[in-house]
């Protein structure tokens, strides 16, 4: 089965719950384990967090998730148009934040990266960010 | 997001139940460094039982906290996550700044 949606919404902190609750909503059509589905719920609460404070500063921006499964594997891409990444390196390095005043660990990325099989970033300062993040479902059986 | 606070001989539990992102964080935060401005406070335990849900900024959360007590030579006690809780605090390495309630 192939199946494809696409969503975008406000750079509200609100958004956070929606996004997950869309992304876990459309994984639960191909059958995954409790702790996949808790997986994915905190990747793509990470990667819009990460949209919204970081991308777009809490101005008003608009972020984009795109969910796409075939055969088994989940492509969760959340996209942004904010002010993008000098350093991608860095950014995804644990525990570096660019914001340790707001109380941010550090630990977006890395927790992408644990929760998913496959982490990639793409951006452009000035121009935005994109996140693609890989998930085989239904791997534990 | 629900916080339910006692303060008792010197120590706040903070039992936090639902779930804890970026959104949530900003009342969970301004609702603990309320109860934290008493000097009396000495130590901070989280009693995670009730959170069905904790991305990174919940760590944030906790650390800060932790920074606050600690300045006035306190300590704090993390109990009941969830697996999928779990996980993230062991990733963060939190747990090497907790100790035992018994060991006060």
């Amino acid at each position: 089965m192939k199946n494809l949606l696409r969503t975008s919404f406000p750079s509200l902190t609100q958004n956070e719950a929606l996004a997950r609750g869309i992304a876990a909503q459309f994984s639960l059509l191909f059958d995954p384990t409790v702790e996949e589905l808790s997986d994915i719920r905190t990747a793509v609460s990470e990667a819009v967090t990460n949209a919204v404070i970081h991308g777009y500063g809490h101005k008003n921006g608009v972020v984009f998730m795109e969910l796409c499964a075939e055969d088994d594997v989940l492509t969760v891409t959340v996209r942004d148009e904010g002010r993008g990444i000098e350093d991608i390196e860095l950014a995804r390095r644990p525990f570096y934040t660019s914001m340790p005043e707001a109380e941010r660990s550090g630990m977006g990325f890395a927790v992408m990266e644990a929760f998913m099989d496959s982490v990639k970033v793409e951006s452009e300062p000035g121009r935005g960010t994109t996140v693609i993040m890989k998930k085989r479902l239904g791997s534990d059986e | 997001m629900r916080s339910t606070i006692i303060k008792k001989g010197g120590v706040l539990t903070a039992k936090l139940s639902g779930e804890l992102d970026q959104h949530s964080a900003a009342k969970v935060r301004r609702e603990l460094d309320e109860a934290l401005r008493d000097p009396g406070i000495r130590r901070i335990e989280f009693d995670l039982a009730g959170l069905t849900f904790m991305d990174s900024s919940g760590i944030g959360v906790i650390l800060g906290r932790y920074r606050t007590v600690s300045r006035r030579g306190g300590s704090m006690g993390i109990a009941n996550a969830a697996d999928n809780v779990e996980r993230i605090l062991r990733m963060s390495g939190v747990y090497t700044l907790t100790t035992e309630r018994s060991a006060q």
